[in-house]
């Protein structure tokens, strides 16, 4: 599937996306955001606060304990601050 | 009703986008139209850069129009958000509701201004007057407090 970043997640991610293949167990974004951070000290810094890391699955807002189950495309980024 | 739904690296009219509600029409009552502009913060701020995430940004504010329609009986509605860098001075957002009556119009677009906030996937970045790199704009609970009272 492909992982997009984006504000300081993208900048701490050093990537704006890339392809990741995460184990069959990783099964909601809460999860995929533990496999994420146990990869290397980058995203362990760019995900440290997971709690504020909002996501969403194929262009549509998901809650951490969402299935990425059939996912093509899930973006990470902070709270959105437009208006 | 089709609402006009735009997201543009470039600036906007409000009063041309609120003619075009207006022009030929005899049975609005009120239009509503609010318009969000990029401050200087005290003159410390240089311009601000607005990352979005296309795609998705385009789909939340068609959700957040779709919402505004099943809740108010809307007759125009138009949304403008900005992307890319942004002076002080500067328009970033617009949104026109226009309805029979007034308090319609008011409520729709202060609905669909708090949605946006909280939803509309845009980040906001802080270029400073002394040409340092400033922060990611941070969101505030007090706009989460708002959309929420919108159950």
């Amino acid at each position: 599937m492909k992982a997009l970043y984006f504000a300081w997640v993208r900048e701490r991610v050093g990537r704006a996306e890339e392809e990741i293949s995460p184990p069959p167990e990783v099964g909601t974004v809460g999860e995929l955001i533990d496999w994420l951070k146990s990869r290397d000290e980058t995203y362990a810094h760019a995900f440290e606060n997971a709690a504020v890391i909002r996501a969403a699955i194929d262009k549509a807002h998901a809650r951490h304990d969402a299935a990425i189950a059939g996912a093509r495309e899930i973006a990470f980024f902070p709270p959105m601050t437009g208006g | 009703m089709t609402p006009t739904l735009r997201i543009q690296s470039t600036p906007f009219d409000p009063a041309h986008e609120a003619a075009l509600i207006e022009n030929g029409r005899r049975d609005i009552g009120a239009i509503v139209s609010f318009t969000g502009l990029c401050r200087d913060e005290d003159a410390t701020l240089a311009a601000l850069e607005l990352e979005h995430y296309a795609g998705m940004a385009e789909a939340e504010m068609a959700r957040v129009a779709e919402e505004a329609l099943t809740r108010w009986p809307l007759q125009a509605l138009t949304i403008i958000h900005r992307h890319g860098r942004i002076l002080p001075g500067e328009r970033i957002v617009l949104v026109i509701a226009a309805a029979r009556h007034r308090g319609e119009a008011f409520a729709a677009a202060e609905f669909l201004m708090d949605y946006l906030k909280t939803r509309a996937p845009f980040w906001k970045k802080e270029h400073r007057a002394d040409g340092s790199v400033g922060d990611w704009v941070e969101a505030k609970a007090k706009d989460d407090a708002a959309a929420e009272r919108w159950g």
